[in-house]
């Protein structure tokens, strides 16, 4: 099993399928485009790096899955078949209720209400489980939620149908308890098909990042270790662009370091001999061999996960709206079913007779569109959300967001790209066949400011130019010839104020390529957008006060500068206390007890596994309008659960008082359920047509 | 009536038959990876080194 981070369409998923079925030895690859892996069945002689080499060769970066990571059982599987037996019950039953309400008499009818009831009980005992089971774990706890009303009408109302079955009576309600329960179990199979599609987005994101080290043994073999194997006194080398997965000191190289994801500093420090590092730290420069001192639970990275999980409590206790709306509804509907079966019997009607209006009541406002009110307009919108690159963790998260008026803005790898990013003015600069020449040598190698040049030619519309004898040389830079000339891409050989690379073409003069972490494309346009929501956003970073004062200039922002994970959680709780409700965006792990202890919180998909498990929505998009984006979906998604509420509770007003004096038969509450259903779910589907973002102040 | 006696039977063996054949393709994986049977009806199979079932 390899996953496949990078696997998005057809055309990668034919591309991994034929390179791993082309190697001798492998008898069959299959892809798991969901879960981005693939499983492939191979004989004795093939090893993993044989295949993760195979997938390199054509492009894809792949890692062994361990058997830790493997996905949660989906939440929807185990509704689809309730659904599928409840949705062919109540066709199969409707058809014969149809008979029945067309006239169908004596013998006849009497088959079809035993057919029904033969149908209808097997099936509701099956596929009621999911609220069955929910509702009597409320009871216990001497609690109420949206199944106990649920359980209560359908177990009912198959009493009363059975009862009548038996007695030749002329009405039976196993249509609408069946359709009842089916449009129930869309509802909650849609709610968690969205928290699957998320979870797999985000679990995606999390295996990214390869938590392990190359441990060399003292014959001097090199081992790949994941971080849980490592111990302390191992020696790990640490390539360019690698972050270090244990706390240890240098014992060999020299080299800088980006401390950013722990502190949100962004300059990166230089670390040689006996210098000391974290888990998390990214190594800049050259690859160095790293002692390990502690891993595990005793590193720093382990005490911010304790203090994350200690924050992760307060937003438990939120309550979602339509838990919310059902502790209101249940007491009121059972009153008021209670209400017509005591006063049918006050005014002289039979036991029978006042039952039968009783459980009319019950049957007619049981909460079939509420029940979809919620779940399809948070689909909808998340589903809007992720064609614009925004992935919702669940449904609760729009609920809270929709409420927040206060923002606080990470600015390494939030505000900004977080990464050191070619000075676009040098880019513009160079010649065309220059800059051909640079790409064709950052393409080779993995260096971070490499990559980040490559990038930012391929953009600006360059191809390679042909190289010949490439080398790397770990720490200085690459070196190739073109057109028989000496060209190289180095860093320079005095030491320059910030991150800068040189490029030589043998006869020709030499450029300069400055790199700095700049702000993400849109920042202004978002931030106006925010103010334009009436949500007032400031900086709260672990930078130094110098570099937040820069971009809090070019912001226009408030900012707290060297803020620590536990000021910054106290910063959050601040606010709480004035009564705002606080969104947090943020990246590193510094943020990550931020994020959890806010009332909703979005993280780009460059950030730390902590952030990216932490944060509610994860927008995978540069571009910092996912923001605003994500704040006006969520509400006009709670608009819409408003409007859907409005419209069940309109329903009710006028299906009640009918079902209350006894007028509503079985065909009555089969149109009236289907109709409410269906314009819940029209209502809720507008939240698919594109959004209308605020305009921001012009800037 | 003897249409209802021939009719009534053969909707619900039909509706049986769809029941199991969900229940089926269940139970076979059909629906672990929707993206990727999304996906796949794209890729070309007859393309020489094709990919192995």
């Amino acid at each position: 099993m390899l996953l496949v981070p990078a696997m998005h369409c057809a055309g990668c998923l034919g591309t991994v399928e034929r390179s791993l079925a082309a190697l001798a030895g492998v008898s069959s690859a299959r892809v798991n485009l969901t879960a981005r892996q693939v499983e492939v069945r191979h004989g004795g002689a093939v090893t993993v790096p044989m295949l993760v080499d195979a997938l390199a060769a054509a492009g894809f970066a792949s890692q062994p899955r361990g058997e830790d990571l493997a996905p949660a059982p989906s939440a929807v599987r185990a509704l689809l078949a309730p659904l599928a037996v409840a949705g062919f019950a109540a066709m199969n039953v409707m058809l014969m209720s149809v008979s029945v309400w067309s006239g169908a008499e004596g013998a006849t009818r009497e088959l079809f209400h035993w057919l029904s009831a033969l149908i209808a009980v097997p099936a509701i005992a099956y596929a009621g489980r999911p609220f069955f089971g929910s509702a009597a774990r409320a009871l216990r706890h001497a609690r109420s939620n949206m199944d106990v009303p649920i359980t209560i009408g359908v177990l009912l109302a198959t009493g009363l149908s059975c009862y009548e079955t038996v007695t030749h009576g002329r009405d039976v309600w196993f249509d609408g308890t069946l359709m009842l329960l089916f449009f129930l179990l869309a509802g909650r199979a849609l709610d968690a098909a969205m928290r699957d599609r998320a979870r797999a987005g985000v679990d995606a994101l999390l295996r990214e990042a390869a938590p392990g080290a190359l441990v060399i043994g003292r014959d001097g073999g090199a081992q790949w270790l994941a971080a849980r194997d490592l111990a302390p006194g191992m020696v790990m080398r640490v390539a360019a662009g690698e972050r270090l997965a244990a706390d240890g000191t240098i014992i060999v190289g020299t080299s800088r370091f980006d401390r950013s994801l722990l502190t949100g500093e962004s300059t990166p420090l230089p670390g040689t001999v006996g210098e000391a590092l974290l888990a998390g730290m990214l190594n800049c420069d050259a690859p160095v061999d790293v002692r390990v001192t502690a891993v595990g639970q005793s590193t720093t990275l382990a005490e911010i996960a304790a203090l994350m999980a200690a924050a992760g409590q307060h937003r438990s206790r939120y309550v979602r709206i339509a838990d919310r709306v059902s502790r209101l509804y249940a007491p009121l509907v059972h009153t008021l079913a209670l209400a017509s079966f005591l006063g049918w019997l006050a005014l002289g009607a039979g036991w029978h007779q006042a039952l039968v209006v009783a459980i009319a009541v019950l049957i007619i406002t049981c909460p079939c569109a509420l029940g979809l009110a919620v779940p399809v307009a948070q689909v909808v919108a998340a589903g809007t959300l992720l064609r614009g690159g925004i992935l919702v963790k669940d449904g609760s998260a729009l609920e809270r967001l929709a409420r927040v008026d206060r923002a606080l803005l990470d600015k390494t790898g939030t505000l900004t790209m977080g990464r050191p990013l070619p000075d676009p003015a040098a880019i513009a600069a160079l010649p065309a066949d220059v800059a051909q020449v640079a790409l064709g040598l950052a393409t080779h190698s993995r260096h971070p400011l490499c990559r980040a040049l490559a990038g930012a030619l391929a953009a600006a519309g360059y191809r390679a130019a042909p190289l010949s004898d490439l080398r790397e040389v770990p720490g200085h830079g690459v070196s190739a010839r073109w057109q028989g000339l000496a060209v190289a891409l180095r860093r320079p050989d005095q030491p320059e104020p910030r991150l800068t690379s040189l490029l030589t073409i043998e006869q020709r003069e030499a450029w300069l390529i400055g790199f700095a972490d700049r702000l993400r494309p849109d920042a202004g346009d978002a931030l106006a957008m925010l103010r334009a929501l009436g949500i007032e956003a400031s900086i709260l970073s672990g930078d130094g006060s110098g570099a937040v004062a820069a971009i809090a200039r070019l912001t226009g922002l408030a900012a707290e500068a060297e803020a620590s994970p536990v000021a910054k959680q106290q910063a959050i709780a601040r606010l709480q206390a004035e009564g705002h409700r606080v969104l947090m965006a943020g990246d590193g792990l510094n943020d990550a007890p931020a994020l959890a202890a806010a009332d909703a919180s979005i993280a780009p998909g460059t950030a730390s596994d902590a952030g990216r498990q932490a944060a509610d929505f994860v927008f995978v998009t540069e571009s910092l309008l996912a923001l605003p984006r994500a704040v006006v979906t969520a509400r006009r998604s709670m608009r819409i659960v408003r409007q859907n509420f409005t419209l069940a509770a309109t329903y009710n007003l006028v299906a009640v008082p009918l079902a209350m004096l006894g007028l509503v038969t079985p065909l009555i509450a089969a149109v009236a359920m289907s109709a409410s259903s269906l314009l819940v779910v029209a209502n809720s589907l507008r939240l698919g047509l594109p959004p209308r973002l605020p305009r921001g102040a012009p800037r | 009536m003897t249409s209802v006696a021939l009719l009534l039977p053969l909707a619900l063996t039909m509706g049986l038959c769809g029941l199991a054949a969900f229940f089926w393709a269940l139970k076979r994986g059909q629906f672990e990876d929707l993206d990727g049977a999304a996906a796949r009806i794209l890729i070309e199979d007859d393309e020489e080194g094709g990919v192995e079932r």
